[in-house]
């Protein structure tokens, strides 16, 4: 096999797991809350900025500054809810989806304003590791690694925690709850909460292989909202598996053509795959 | 134990509850019957605090626990199995058990609330990795009991359990019944099967358009004669 491309598989999988993390985190917040937050990726780039500054400005330490980053992204997450989302719940989906589309411009003309349209770099210069003539990001490895474990952390919390059944109970019948004595609004101050720091710990992954610019939600929101449709939305496993797929479309598209082209490619697989199969790849 | 005084209630501009008043001792079982429309299920609503009452009151052992949430009601020991059962489909039995303990009073004795429902109901021990919503409509009655049974209430709140089961399973389901007030819990049943109803409980009110329109003892409103000709066909 050509070893180019097969570094360009290994890169596309790598890059594959912060996607998914973020197809995560998206679906959750639709599963349980059953609002689309078109403002998520932005919720990256706030992210990435508080790494910027507390790490290259304020000289804090890395895993501090990813920290407090992660803790800002899940307050900022609880703050979008009660100020955004609860008072627009029982509004139509089209008000909901205008209310969080308005919060994104928001975002992105107040960065632009306090920030400037600089592209900003951490400047953490991790090595590149050479495997048997491929190489390979070693940020990219880290941020695939991490991506895992924060994945598995959350069907772990989903899965064995009372809090993280009634969570998955909720996505099922949220009118009920309340009799099993679950208050819903605090469920969904919870999922917001782990919906931002979810956005935030991919902030601190991406820190590390990009720069930071106001609009860098513009460049990976609408793939991650493909995945999410394109496994189903709301559905969880269908998302994270989706995210693998498109992004191996897009590193083999980028490797014999171009990257432009890739996605090209990526988006007219997931337009005819919605004529095949409209609820999502993964809906039974 | 549980009082209502002159409780109404309604959704909307639409009215469904005009001045309720019941009263249920402590280990008592008691009926609501009545027909289709006539408010039983707002009333179980009202109780369990999913809807709001417009007026009157309600106390729980001395306590009052009108306008309270749904999710207070059940610490005060209420639980309400709802209609249709409403189970979660895609979790599991265990999983469903699970969300009933959500409260912090059941989740320190856990395991031996679980114990306890698999003992009253073994089915449901053989199937409780199976999904919810997989299992036949008798099976799921026992685990919507069941999950209402694991936050160790004092008083079970029971919608409709016959509805959408056939004859065979209608009556496992009232031997159910039995078996829980044999463990001393306090039961509020409402139900259109009114024969099968009043062999199970000690007392039962007639509810009409809203409001109660007769009650008494289950050997009284069988001997009633409107009773025998409009509920029970006689």
């Amino acid at each position: 096999m050509d070893l180019y491309l097969l570094e360009a598989i290994i890169n596309g999988i790598l890059l594959g797991g912060v996607l998914a993390l973020l197809a995560l985190g998206l679906n959750l917040i639709f599963g349980v809350i059953d609002v689309i937050w078109i403002s998520y990726a932005d919720i990256v780039m706030c992210g990435m900025y508080a790494v910027y500054f507390l790490y290259a400005q304020y000289h804090v330490a890395l895993p501090l500054a990813f920290l407090i980053a992660i803790v800002g992204s899940a307050c900022l997450g609880v703050l979008v809810h009660k100020l955004i989302i609860a008072p627009v719940l029982d509004a139509p989906p089209l008000n909901q989806l205008l209310a969080t589309g308005g919060l994104l411009f928001f975002l992105q003309s107040f960065a632009t304003l306090l920030f400037g349209t600089d592209f900003r770099n951490i400047g953490v210069r991790l090595p590149v590791l050479e495997v048997a003539t491929m190489y390979l990001s070693f940020a990219r490895l880290i941020a695939f690694g991490v991506a895992l474990v924060g994945a598995f952390a959350l069907y772990f919390f989903l899965k064995k925690t009372y809090v993280g059944t009634a969570i998955r109970a909720i996505a099922q019948d949220r009118e009920i709850v309340g009799l099993m004595g679950i208050d819903q609004r605090r469920i969904y101050l919870v999922v917001s909460a782990i919906g931002g720091a979810l956005a935030g710990l991919a902030a601190c992954l991406l820190a590390l292989q990009y720069d930071v610019h106001p609009f860098i939600g513009n460049t990976f929101g609408p793939v991650i909202f493909m995945i999410c449709v394109l496994g189903g939305l709301g559905n969880m496993l269908g998302g994270f598996f989706a995210a693998f797929i498109i992004s191996l479309i897009i590193a083999i598209g980028g490797y014999y053509w171009s990257t432009e082209l890739s996605y090209v490619f990526a988006f007219t697989f997931f337009i005819v795959l919605m004529f095949i199969r409209p609820r999502g790849l993964f809906t039974p | 134990m549980l009082s209502l005084s002159s409780v109404s209630a309604g959704y909307g501009s639409f009215q469904a509850l005009f001045g309720v008043s019941l009263d249920i001792a402590r280990g008592e079982a008691v009926g609501v019957i009545g027909p289709n429309g006539a408010g039983k299920t707002t009333l179980m609503r009202v109780i369990s605090g999913m809807l709001p009452l417009s007026q009157g009151n309600m106390t729980f052992e001395g306590e009052a626990i009108g306008g309270k949430p749904a999710h207070h009601i059940i610490e005060h020991g209420i639980a309400h199995v709802p209609e249709n059962r409403r189970l979660f489909p895609k979790l599991s039995v265990e999983e469903n058990l699970r969300v009933g303990a959500f409260i912090p009073s059941a989740r320190t004795r856990f395991a031996e609330q679980l114990d306890w429902v698999y003992s009253l109901f073994p089915k449901l021990k053989d199937r409780r990795a199976q999904a919810a919503g997989t299992m036949s409509g008798g099976e799921q009655q026992m685990c919507a009991i069941g999950r209402a049974l694991m936050s160790k209430p004092k008083v079970l709140l029971m919608d409709e359990p016959s509805a959408g089961l056939a004859p065979i399973v209608v009556s496992q389901v009232f031997d159910l019944v039995g078996k829980i007030r044999a463990e001393g819990l306090t039961v509020l049943i409402v139900e259109q099967n009114v024969q099968q109803v009043l062999d199970v409980v000690n007392r039962a009110y007639l509810l009409e358009v809203g409001a109660i329109k007769l009650s008494g003892t289950a050997a009284e409103l069988k001997g009633n004669s409107f009773i025998r000709e409009s509920y029970l066909g006689l």
